[in-house]
């Protein structure tokens, strides 16, 4: 008896199918304020000092944020390396966007309040600005590949994974366009929570009004996009399939259904409550905000991230990156995942440093309690940014 | 070489990790630096010793953006430009990558934030943990990432799947404790110790030179001189380390980094200098010393070292084996279940497999490796030296400017013991001068490591060439274009940034700013403060 045998195969990769959904969450929950807050920058905040405040409410926290996307890559790498190889080549030059976006992002952060003209400050802002919105754009744009499938197949001798260079306009395709619009939405509705959380005066109000309206156009556009899936062709696996065979994605048959991706609600009526929560958890940030309650905003907000990017892992499961090109190339649960023992491995250390994290995390949120002292950006604390 | 995806793909991997690689050595020294100096005033409630945190924290912080910038392109590059070798080891490379940012990154990125906000947020000793969190957390980074390279370098505790067509983990601890990972690990932190150390020394000789801020730059010359002297020995014994290692499991990079074209009889001599020439394969006008490259490679004196014509001629053998290997998993995974496979081909895979990385190598000639011809067999093996004169160099700037900082280290010390800091101009000015070795020594560091391990991208196991994705070429140039027109635009920035704020200088002791409020200014007349008074 092996240590790592005591959870079985399959099992272990269900559980990382949910630890995939809680990376993508923390990632999108954690840093989607910080990068919906870059994008509301130039509409939210007019003079320095306001734009200054903007940016020093999320100026202690976004470079921990930002580890979930880099956490998520890494965990992608080990528990699903098919993914890993086949997404990153395959979207390759919306990958180099997005890597565009967050090399400028720190740099942003850091270079612009290092000088006083305001013409190097305006052109910082507007890179802040640009990078969040378009990572934004670029993450929503990305799922609707999960959604419709993209162009790759295996080579069955090496399993070496090609992707069709046209996938990268796929993204442009309506349906791409409108899941970014839903992330857009999304992030800027939280974002502007986080702003009128930590911010007082007229930032906060112009965070307030445009975030509602941001948050009621997510929950509108999640609806449109929810109504327009019925009409996609889902993947549907036809073959019998061992959940705990080698990972070999070459090895089932798979029949496309139009409408197929919601047979899965059929089947598990639970399952409906990710897009409810969706949808309630924008309305109710958007009902929040207009109140002038951010905690709750915030919350709902996250709440409304949570069932938006838990709709999309519900309603492909077992599928994760299904191919339009070639069906039964798709990536599932079931063969795209790393072996049963580094499933193993990989489950045991984030066991041991996820809570570790999550303690740290929330230590130094507490630390940084409170509303954001414009008085002292002002005053010119050098440590502001 | 000719620019196919293979090239572009290399070029954008080096041209990325070697900039990567300006910021990472200054973060990973500074921030123990940083540590070291709070330390001291916390326990000395000395103003000055705050100040120097606030001061070398600002350049801290420019530099550690640029740092966490270009690292995130590191870890996405390798499922962008390298697909199939995400494929073929992800089961095992993922896993430190995975650990990194769960054990290291969330530490230094969570802390990092507290670190410059948290300066009236925090009594002072919590603000030392924090930083010191910080460096900690900095520093494990460096582990893993090295634990991911060791593994490249020397691919212990794992096994080849002929059905998921990859490397499987077979053995975790065998990963954490790979001696190449270990050696690596001390070898590079030293390192940035190092460059941290120099840049810390050279810019403080800089205001001593200017007769600026004395007491600051005094002391932080101190701490920079000792810490780096530690440092400097360090990094040699443990590239030493490394050297010895290689001998052991990369005998080819060796033996390319001597420019040994032949076996010599034990104990080998070492080439101090020449010319080594790839096509006459030979070494021009070279000096050599007796015996030191025998002791360094094998410790002994009668080990002897193989030369590069033995190995490639040993590589042939082990190229005829892979193909054999290559021709069994062909049969093996036609064979559709287990107990479909012939019992020959399972024999030949069993007792050829671990050469299989060697028959990959043929693919470069010949679609089916079992088909190549004794030319092309020939050909695959010599394509197992690594250039050698770019090793030859490369290695030898490399130990040439790190004898130079021991030496410069070392007589800062012995000046800063005898305070004797400001005695004479030109130990200041060299100081300033010597700012960028270490940066050419670590680059040179990398290009040793990574370009001795080709052709291979996991030695022995995979090699470069069918390790990228199925990417055009025109798409790979564009985005190194991209990469390369943004790096530098913002390296120029950087730069200018750097300069002003080390113009600008450390704040006047009465400017006030972060920290705990006033405090009695006991540095207040230049030079006269020696480096260490107790607290009173």
């Amino acid at each position: 008896m092996v240590l790592h045998e005591l959870i079985s195969y399959d099992v272990l990769r269900v559980i990382w199918w949910l630890l995939l959904g809680v990376l993508l969450v923390g990632f999108a929950v954690m840093d989607g304020f910080d990068l919906g807050a870059q994008a509301l920058l130039p509409f939210v905040a007019k003079t320095d000092l306001e734009r200054r405040s903007v940016i020093n409410s999320i100026g202690p926290v976004w470079e921990g944020n930002q580890v979930w996307l880099i956490l998520g890559g890494g965990a992608i790498f080990a528990a699903w390396p098919l993914i890993y190889a086949a997404a990153f080549s395959g979207f390759y030059l919306a990958m180099f966007l997005l890597l565009v976006t967050f090399i400028l992002r720190p740099v942003a952060f850091k270079f612009r309040s290092k000088r006083e003209e305001p013409k190097w400050r305006a052109r910082w802002d507007v890179v802040l600005c640009l990078s969040g919105g378009l990572a934004a754009i670029l993450f929503g744009a990305a799922t609707s590949s999960a959604l419709m499938g993209s162009l790759f197949s295996y080579d069955p001798a090496s399993l070496g994974v090609t992707f069709k260079w046209t996938s990268f306009f796929r993204l442009l395709h309506p349906f791409g366009l409108l899941c970014g619009l839903v992330s857009l939405a999304m992030l800027l509705a939280h974002g502007a929570g986080w702003l009128a959380f930590k911010l007082e005066g007229p930032v906060a109000e112009r965070a307030r009004s445009i975030g509602s309206k941001a948050a009621l156009a997510a929950a509108a556009l999640f609806v449109v996009g929810g109504v327009w899936v019925a009409f996609l062709n889902g993947h549907q696996i036809v073959s019998v399939v061992d959940p705990a065979a080698a990972s070999n994605p070459l090895r089932k048959s798979v029949e496309l259904v139009q409408g197929g991706w919601l047979s899965n609600y059929a089947a598990f009526p639970p399952a409906i409550l990710a897009p409810v929560l969706g949808i309630l958890g924008m309305l109710g940030a958007a009902w929040a905000l207009r109140r002038n309650l951010p905690r709750r905003a915030l919350l709902a907000s996250g709440l409304g991230i949570t069932g938006i990017v838990a709709t999309v892992g519900v309603s492909i499961f077992p599928f994760l990156l299904p191919s339009a090109l070639d069906p039964r190339s798709g990536l599932t649960v079931w063969d795209a995942s790393s072996s049963h023992f580094t499933l193993f491995v990989m489950l045991g250390s984030t066991l041991i440093f996820m809570p570790l994290i999550l303690l740290y995390t929330a230590w130094v949120y507490r630390i940084l309690r409170g509303k954001v002292d414009v008085a002292a950006i002002a005053k010119g604390d050098t440590h502001a940014y | 070489m000719e620019l196919d995806v293979v090239a572009l793909s290399r070029l954008q991997f080096a041209a990325t990790a070697l900039y990567h690689f300006l910021f990472v050595p200054l973060t990973l020294g500074l921030s123990i630096l940083l540590a070291v100096m709070e330390t001291v005033y916390v326990m000395t409630g000395r103003d000055v010793w705050r100040r120097m945190v606030v001061f070398w924290g600002t350049l801290f912080g420019i530099n550690f953006a640029m740092g966490v910038a270009t690292g995130i392109v590191m870890e996405f590059q390798f499922g962008m430009n390298w697909s199939y070798y995400s494929h073929y080891v992800g089961d095992i490379f993922g896993a430190p990558l995975a650990l990194e940012g769960l054990m290291a990154f969330f530490l230094e990125a969570t802390f990092v934030g507290l670190f410059f906000f948290g300066w009236d947020k925090l009594s002072r000793v919590g603000h030392l943990a924090v930083t010191w969190l910080m460096a900690i957390g900095t520093n494990f980074s460096a582990l893993w990432i090295l634990i991911a390279n060791g593994w490249m370098q020397f691919p212990v505790g794992s096994e080849f799947n002929p059905e998921t067509m990859r490397m499987e983990m077979v053995d975790f601890f065998a990963v954490l404790m790979n001696p190449v990972a270990q050696a690596k690990f001390v070898h590079t932190v030293s390192a940035g110790y190092v460059t941290a150390s120099v840049f810390v020394l050279g810019v403080s000789a800089w205001y001593l030179l200017k007769g600026r801020s004395p007491a600051l730059a005094k002391r932080s010359m101190t701490i920079a001189a000792s810490f780096g002297l530690c440092s400097a020995l360090s990094v040699v014994v443990l590239g030493d380390e490394s050297g010895y290692l290689s001998g052991e499991h990369q005998k080819m990079k060796l033996a390319a980094i001597e420019a040994m074209w032949e076996t010599e009889p034990a104990p080998a001599a070492f080439t101090l200098v020449g010319f080594p020439d790839p096509e006459a394969r030979e070494t021009h006008y070279a000096i050599h010393i007796p015996y030191v490259m025998g002791l360094i490679g094998t410790r002994s004196l009668t080990t002897e070292i193989p030369g590069i014509a033995d190995l490639v001629q040993n590589a042939e053998g082990h190229i005829r084996k892979g193909a054999l290997a290559y021709g069994a998993l062909q049969e093996i995974r036609a064979a559709g279940s287990s107990a479909a496979i012939p019992p020959a081909a399972r024999e030949a895979f069993e007792e050829n497999g671990p050469w299989l990385g060697y028959g990959l190598l043929l693919k470069r000639y010949v679609d089916d490796p079992t088909q190549a011809t004794p030319e092309q067999i020939t050909k695959a093996a010599w394509d197992t030296v690594p250039h050698v004169p770019t090793l030859f160099w490369a290695f030898r700037i490399m130990v040439g400017i790190g004898l130079f900082l021991i030496l410069l280290t070392g007589g800062f010390f012995w000046l800063s013991a005898r305070r004797r800091l400001e005695k004479r101009r030109w130990p200041l000015q060299l100081a300033v001068l010597a700012i960028p070795l270490p940066w050419i020594a670590v680059e040179m560091g990398w290009i040793v490591a990574e370009v001795g391990r080709q052709p291979w991208i996991i030695e022995g196991v995979l090699p470069t060439a069918v390790a990228v994705s199925n990417l055009g070429a025109a798409t790979v140039l564009t985005t190194l274009l991209g990469f390369t027109l943004i790096y530098t635009v913002l390296f120029l920035v950087e730069i200018k940034l750097m300069l002003k704020a080390i113009r600008k200088g450390p704040q006047h002791p009465l400017d006030g700013g972060p920290g705990h409020g006033p405090e009695p200014l006991r540095d207040a007349a230049p030079g006269a403060a020696p480096a260490f008074t107790p607290a009173e």
